[in-house]
């Protein structure tokens, strides 16, 4: 049903039709009118069966949605800039442990100098902890992301952000058509979750991992971020199939057909870039849009895509990396790419990087077999393995405990 | 403390003498079936207190809820002695997230429970002195001030050990560690105000908070069980030393736990809605030099001249421990 309604509000009405289980809240600027909203509709009883907890900071906050997504309830919270510095720590674990947590993101900007108004800075600050940001253009798009990242992370068993400008969009009043409470049943199903605690069927969840596995483990994340890519069109089709709007995807290309000029952006600035480009058009231009709606997973072949033929581009972006320049800007490079660029991830969790794996390296780069990105001395029997474990059950447990105990397990191709 | 009628103690050592009580009043441990919640095999140094104390405390509260029990841990030994590469000792469900964030985590855990209606299902949360008195402190007291439904148990070592023996708010003064080493005009860690966290945890008003120490293993589990029988935020803090942190013989660590319940050093009592409710009598009052004299982490107090200043203010601490909870208590307690 369309409605005159204020952003936040947009966002707590499209959450509660998610069926949340846990909410934690910690109020900070321009996130709190989600929250307060939410908050209501659990203490009338709307939300019922749903545990509203009223925390002590964002580090608890996370914290706690943690704790409930391990035992099995579909939990969400929201923050904002410092807010979201204050639980990076919990952010990168819910990621790292694949917990499906959903989280909405009024981005404004981080001090010092304090200031409570809206950029991008909070979200390029936590880019590389391993959750899905999804930026969203409208209070319309906003609302309708926040039902796709449940389905989503759930699916993936990662945890989505959906990150909207703060004040520009969390304080605005526009129609926002909210979906029936059964259309949104039908399209995200109950949680199942791939690991719990249960006293029935006790595991082990957040052991230590060591070189022998850690860089397999990060890995397996970097893949279903990968898995992400294939799966946010199509649960942007399937929404558009039971909505009739277009709200996520990958990207979003407007006039690019044969633009020379592309800007490229994300957020709510795409409908201010794309009036400019309107009026460009009318004055002869070839001027185009593309709207990045999936920051991580950062689609490079779609963003390579929709550029081929353009000769100029230019990325408006709301942060930028002290002492270097551009985030998005780096980002789009890459998908721009030169054949002659090769990222070999080494390393990682102590990983030894041996004279041997790196002669091997150069011989393969001579040999132009060294792909854009590479993971030295993967183990891919492991990844495999679990990655067929991940597709043959959904209960597959904790993966990187399943790795681990791969590792550990006598097997008759071991020597 | 009327739940222990019974006392039996073979001469010189005060241990429970399993054998002549009543099969009811034995201890979880000897039962055999026991959860051995902490299996064997793990990587805790010998004579760890906090291995100990764990394994009664998580045994006790299995058998109290009847086997339904999720541990949420903080980082620290505990959690990294039980899941080296590529085994796990835990034969519960445990969770594992950040060093800070326990007794949050725990209560996520507790909501979940509650939404899916599985609330015969229990949580204690647990960690190390230096996540419950310092790192964790706020999620701690924002669980409690929530009344949220987590037993939260403090194996107390007096510091990091996990990390090579640094200090947290919980070492005591005077006590040599990698950060407040025996140098200097005043060695050893700086007398303060402390940070005595059982009595923090009372101010909050939670229904139930206790002492224990793992010398008195029983006096744990029934704390434990007390504990299990209370719905709302209770918090356990467990006296466990450590051989390798406070450079003692692993075989002292039951008689260091002894001696500072004894000395009056770590008061032994339990408090419910912020009121004492009972206290563990000292049996056979020492001295704190009985104490001291077995750790190296005090061995600059000692010899020539040694700092009998430094030891007088800590028995001063003792004894006021002692006058404030009665410690001394009377023939008939004892």
């Amino acid at each position: 049903m369309l409605q005159q309604i204020e952003g936040s509000r947009a966002i707590a009405e499209a959450v509660a039709r998610c069926r949340p289980e846990v909410v934690c809240a910690y109020p900070i600027s321009p996130q709190t009118h989600i929250i307060e909203a939410i908050g209501v509709m659990v203490k009338e009883g709307a939300l019922a069966p749903c545990e509203y907890i009223n925390v002590e900071s964002e580090f608890a906050a996370m914290s706690v949605s943690i704790g409930a997504s391990a035992a099995g309830a579909r939990a969400y919270t929201a923050t904002a800039s410092q807010g979201l510095l204050f639980m990076i720590e919990a952010v990168y674990n819910a990621a790292g442990l694949g917990l499906p947590i959903v989280m909405t993101l009024a981005n404004r900007a981080i001090g010092a100098p304090i200031n409570i108004w809206n950029d991008h800075s909070d979200a390029m600050a936590v880019r590389d902890a391993g959750w899905i940001q999804l930026f969203a253009e409208t209070n319309q798009e906003a609302a309708d992301l926040h039902i796709q990242a449940f389905r989503l992370a759930e699916e993936l068993s990662v945890p989505v952000m959906v990150c909207m400008d703060g004040f520009i969009l969390t304080h605005a009043v526009e129609g926002v058509d909210l979906l029936d409470q059964d259309v949104v049943d039908a399209f995200l199903p109950p949680y199942e979750p791939r690991q719990v605690l249960d006293p029935e069927d006790p595991v082990s969840i957040g052991a230590m991992v060591g070189p022998e596995a850690f860089e397999e483990v990060r890995y397996l994340a970097h893949l279903r971020q990968l898995d992400a890519l294939d799966r946010i069109p199509v649960i942007a089709a399937e929404f558009a199939a039971v909505s009739g709007r277009a709200s996520g995807g990958l990207v979003r290309p407007y006039r690019l057909e044969d633009a020379d000029t592309a800007i490229i952006a994300m957020g709510s600035v795409l409908g201010t870039i794309k009036d400019a480009v309107d009026q460009r058009r009318d004055a002869g231009e070839r001027v185009g849009v593309l709207g990045i709606t999936s920051f991580r997973p950062f689609p490079l072949e779609a963003v390579r895509a929709a550029l081929a033929g353009v000769e100029r581009v230019i990325v408006v972006e709301k942060a930028f990396s002290l002492g270097m320049g551009g985030v998005l800007a780096t980002d789009v490079a890459m998908a721009l790419g030169t054949s002659s660029l090769h990222t070999v991830v080494a390393g990682l969790g102590g990983r030894p990087i041996t004279l041997a794996s790196l002669t091997d390296m150069l011989a393969r780069a001579r040999a132009d077999e060294l792909a854009t990105l590479s993971f030295l001395d993967l183990d891919e029997g492991v990844i495999a393995r679990e990655r067929a474990r991940m597709a043959s059950t959904r209960r597959s447990g904790p993966f990187a405990e399943n790795v681990l105990r791969d590792l550990g397990r006598p097997r008759e191709d071991h020597p | 403390m009327s739940e222990t009628r019974v006392h039996f103690y073979q001469v010189g050592s005060f241990a429970v003498g399993n054998r002549l009580l009543s099969a009811d009043e034995r201890t979880v441990q000897s039962d055999r079936r026991r959860t051995n919640s902490i299996d064997s095999g793990h990587r805790a140094c010998q004579g760890c207190g906090e291995a100990l104390g764990a394994r009664y405390a998580l045994d006790a509260a299995m058998r109290a809820t009847a086997n339904q029990l999720v541990a949420v841990n903080a980082t620290g030994c505990l959690e990294v002695f039980s899941t080296p590469f590529p085994e796990t000792s835990w034969q519960i469900p445990w969770l594992h997230s950040l060093f800070g964030n326990a007794p949050a985590v725990a209560t996520g855990v507790a909501a979940a429970l509650r939404v899916k209606g599985r609330d015969q299902v229990r949580v204690v949360g647990q960690a190390g002195d230096g996540g419950t008195v310092d790192i964790g402190f706020g999620t701690l007291s924002g669980m409690f001030e929530r009344n949220d439904d987590v037993l939260f148990i403090c194996y107390d070592n007096e510091g990091y050990m996990n990390t090579g023996v640094q200090r947290s708010a919980a070492t005591p003064p005077a006590a040599r560690t990698a950060t407040t080493d025996a140098v200097g005009p005043d060695p050893g860690n700086p007398f303060g105000q402390g940070k005595d966290l059982p009595r923090i945890a009372m101010a909050h008003g939670i229904p139930y908070v206790a002492t224990a120490t793992v010398a008195d293993l029983h006096d744990l589990e029934r704390k434990v069980e007390r504990a299990m029988s209370l719905h709302g935020a209770r918090y356990l803090h467990v006296f466990v030393p450590c051989p390798l942190g406070w450079g003692a013989a692993s075989h002292e660590t039951i008689h260091l736990a002894r001696l500072a319940k004894e000395t009056g050093i770590f008061p032994v009592y339990e408090a419910e809605y912020g009121e004492v409710t009972g206290v563990s009598s000292i049996r056979r009052p020492v001295p704190v030099t009985e104490y001291l004299r077995l750790q190296r982490r005090y061995a600059h107090l000692f010899g020539h001249p040694g700092r009998p200043d430094v030891i007088e203010r800590l028995q001063a601490m003792a004894d006021a421990n002692i006058a404030r909870l009665g410690l001394r208590g009377t023939e008939e307690d004892a």
